[in-house]
């Protein structure tokens, strides 16, 4: 298995990038496929290998909205870490992509039993979290429209 | 040349709904040659002149793109092949490509200022010998928005995303700086071209530092309020900077403790 060394997986010590990925299994999705849907169950999580997925919000009476693109390297779903487990968006691929696929009972189960892997997971999905909110805040700013 | 000196337009070509490329050519005497990122200042008759970067260069044409947001910048979007205008220049700093051979080159771009680093872009394919690596990252706020669409898909290694996607967009959305992680560069060996909306150039220059880009090799092109163009009047002035004569294109370690003034 090749190990992408940038990206979530990076941003852990090579120990605990090691005892992450013993529980991740490889997966292949085609271009178009919905890999999960908004306040379903946050039972697993992907850290895309290649190729694209868009996040959508569903927004009734209209297609979903994509708010964001995750590529190579990049954490697909944090719900799983935070109870009530459920999908805060929709996940949708817009290529085929590759990825790993984690059990995230298993991943919560070992974050319990190994406090220091926990904590090193918990704060890389973390600054995961913290870039995604600066940079939807840097969009709120719509810095490319019309001058005030 | 402080005297404006009269171009005519050749060409026009609509980019998107308020913003146009013009070419300009001299009616008789033509301007000192422009370096790519530097600006001319560019006068519509009767109306006033505002500063504005060469999005390519060839010979003594000299080509622009605008985008209509203001009385001048209105008029200059109006203009037709056959008009004439006056032009002040070459003004300025420029990106100094030259400086950067043998690196990896990373340019990105916000919004409209893909124009200015457009001749950057076309003088790296021009000499792929001459540099490592080219990544061109785009960012816009949405896809009717995008410039040179045509060129830009002809271009190796660019990624572009939008702000906010239409229903037919199926490419990346996000902020430009997401880009960043999708791009193929060493950082010790990268020279970064910049430009587009200050706190997007806070946001990425300050990411490429993070990862060990050398801010001198950071170059970003600022923009205040031009009016002189010859550094005397004192509107562009940012900080011990006049970004007319000292700018636009400096280098991050020189922008970034500017940057982070209030009200400077």
């Amino acid at each position: 298995m090749t190990v992408v060394r940038h990206g979530f997986l990076g941003a852990l010590s090579p120990a605990h990038r090691e005892q992450l990925v013993g529980f991740a299994k490889e997966v292949s999705f085609p271009g178009g496929i919905r890999i999960f849907e908004e306040d379903g169950v946050a039972d697993r999580f992907w850290i895309i290998r290649s190729g694209l997925v868009a996040l959508d919000v569903h927004v009734p009476g209209r297609r979903s909205a994509v708010v964001e693109t995750l590529g190579e390297g990049e954490l697909l779903g944090w719900s799983w870490l935070f109870e009530p487990y459920r999908w805060h968006l929709g996940a949708q691929t817009r290529v085929a992509a590759q990825a790993y696929e984690f059990d995230a009972e298993r991943v919560r189960a070992a974050r319990a039993e190994d406090p220091a892997f926990g904590l090193a997971v918990t704060h890389c999905v973390a600054q995961v979290i913290a870039r995604r909110l600066k940079a939807t805040r840097t969009r709120l700013l719509d810095l490319y429209g019309p001058p005030a | 040349m402080t005297v404006p000196v009269p171009y005519r337009v050749t060409e026009r070509e609509a980019e998107t709904a308020d913003t146009a490329t013009i070419v300009l050519e001299p009616v008789q005497v033509a301007l000192q040659p422009f370096a790519p990122g530097q600006f001319a200042m560019v006068y519509a008759f009767g109306v006033g002149d505002i500063p504005l970067s060469v999005c390519a260069i060839d010979g003594h044409r000299l080509t622009h793109t605008v985008r209509a947001v203001g009385a001048v910048s209105g008029a200059l979007h109006a203009l037709r092949p056959g008009k004439t205008v006056g032009v002040r220049g070459p003004f300025g700093t420029g990106w100094e490509l030259p400086a950067a051979a043998g690196l990896d080159l990373l340019v990105v771009a916000g919004g409209i200022g893909l124009a200015p680093l457009r001749p950057v872009v076309r003088q790296a394919l021009a000499a792929p010998e001459r540099y490592g690596r080219l990544n061109v990252l785009i960012g816009a706020r949405e896809p009717r928005d995008l410039l040179y669409t045509e060129e830009v898909r002809g271009w190796p290694a660019a990624l572009t995303t939008v702000d906010r996607p239409d229903s037919q967009w199926q490419g990346e959305v996000g902020v430009v700086t997401t880009l960043l992680d999708r791009a193929t560069f060493d950082p010790p060996s990268t020279a970064a071209f910049i430009c587009g909306p200050e706190p997007m150039i806070r946001a990425t220059a300050g990411e490429l530092a993070h990862h060990g880009v050398d801010p001198e090799r950071i170059r970003v092109s600022l923009e205040r309020n031009m009016h002189c163009a010859t550094g005397h009047c004192g509107h562009c002035q940012l900080g011990p900077l006049l970004l007319c004569r000292d700018g636009p294109v400096v280098s991050w370690t020189r922008a970034r403790p500017l940057l982070m003034v209030r009200e400077l």
